[in-house]
């Protein structure tokens, strides 16, 4: 029986696609043994002091109320930053890959005006997350997401930038949670407190700035990775880039 | 019944539907499908955070990872099955 080359390739690509399923399986399960292992050997382990009692024993010094918040912008705020950075990573990556697809069909009334009452209703029960997060659960990535969801719903009703302003605004924007975060910190470093080591006093007011700051970019890069591509560039902006590159 | 058995069995069909819903979500072949499933099982375990007393994750599982999370996905399998047909197309030719 004589094969065409097309064959033999597609057989190939189906052997090698076997192989790749069998060592992603190999490697799940030892994944799952290490995982089993641990918990197990936690357990073992007996009630010793953890970090929860040193967390909340230092918690009014923090300058917020709420423990979650307290370890996510204080005691650990470096990830926090890092999880900024990552948010922003992915928006640059999702650029990269070209211009945004065209957006839906303009919404009937019915859904207009139910986005005209939704829309509102997210941005202050953003509002009101971010700043319920000083003392009970909420905080800038919950309230960032409804920011982004209220992105998607304005996308999906019709409008393609998703109510996003235009490209430069918003890269200002999507970098605002990273560049407000690092100036906090460099600007602490420069007091001697140390980078990210908030003073008692101005803890509070740090990390309302932060968190506020971190909740715009949040929103702004969640609604841009839904438009899902660099924005369009309208007229007025490109004329005005191509002014300022030739001058 | 009293009320722990009556909470063991309200955690007993919390987990069971969790992991149901997590084996459909992997083991679905179609994409669009697949991401749905796989929303329901934020929102449910959203509630089995809830159950756990950790309002935080609750919250933000439900509104990044069902949610935002959900609708991105859903974006990317419209996409990928939009190339995928016009690979078709293109190859049919």
């Amino acid at each position: 029986m004589t094969r065409t080359p097309d064959q033999m390739q597609a057989e190939r690509a189906q052997e090698r696609s076997r192989d790749l399923s069998l060592l992603l399986g190999v490697v799940l399960a030892l994944l799952g043994a290490a995982v089993i292992g641990v918990y197990y050997l936690a357990l073992q382990g007996g009630a010793e002091p953890r970090l929860a009692e040193v967390a909340l024993a230092r918690l009014p010094l923090s300058g917020v109320d709420n423990p979650v918040t307290a370890v996510l912008v204080n005691y650990r705020a470096y990830d926090t930053l890092m999880e900024l950075a990552v948010l922003l990573a992915a928006v640059l990556g999702i650029w990269s890959l070209g211009p945004a697809p065209a957006g839906f069909q303009r919404s009937g009334p019915v859904l207009a005006a139910m986005v005209s009452w939704v829309v509102p209703l997210l941005i202050v029960t953003g509002g009101y997350i971010l700043w319920v997060g000083g003392y009970a659960p909420g905080g800038a990535f919950q309230a960032g997401a409804l920011l982004g969801a209220a992105g998607v719903i304005v996308r999906l009703a019709g409008d393609p930038s998703a109510g996003l302003p235009h490209e430069a605004l918003q890269r200002w924007l999507l970098v605002l949670g990273v560049l407000v975060f690092t100036l906090v910190g460099l600007a602490l470093m420069q007091f001697g407190a140390g980078f990210l080591t908030y003073p008692p006093k101005l803890a509070k007011w740090l990390i309302l700035l932060i968190e506020f700051a971190a909740t715009i970019a949040i929103g702004v890069s969640l609604a841009a990775a839904y438009v899902g591509g660099k924005p369009a560039v309208d007229s007025a902006a490109g004329a005005a880039r191509g002014s300022a590159a030739s001058s | 019944m009293s009320q722990p058995a009556l909470l063991l069995a309200f955690d007993a069909v919390l987990l069971t539907t969790l992991l149901a819903l997590a084996l459909a979500a992997v083991l679905s072949p179609e994409p669009r499908r697949a991401v749905m499933l796989f929303i329901a099982f934020g929102l449910w375990l959203s509630l089995v955070w809830a159950r756990l007393d950790a309002p935080d994750v609750a919250l933000a599982e439900a509104a990044i990872g069902a949610g935002l999370g959900g609708a991105l996905m859903l974006a990317a399998a419209r996409r990928a099955a939009r190339t995928a047909q016009r690979d078709e197309e293109e190859s049919g030719r």
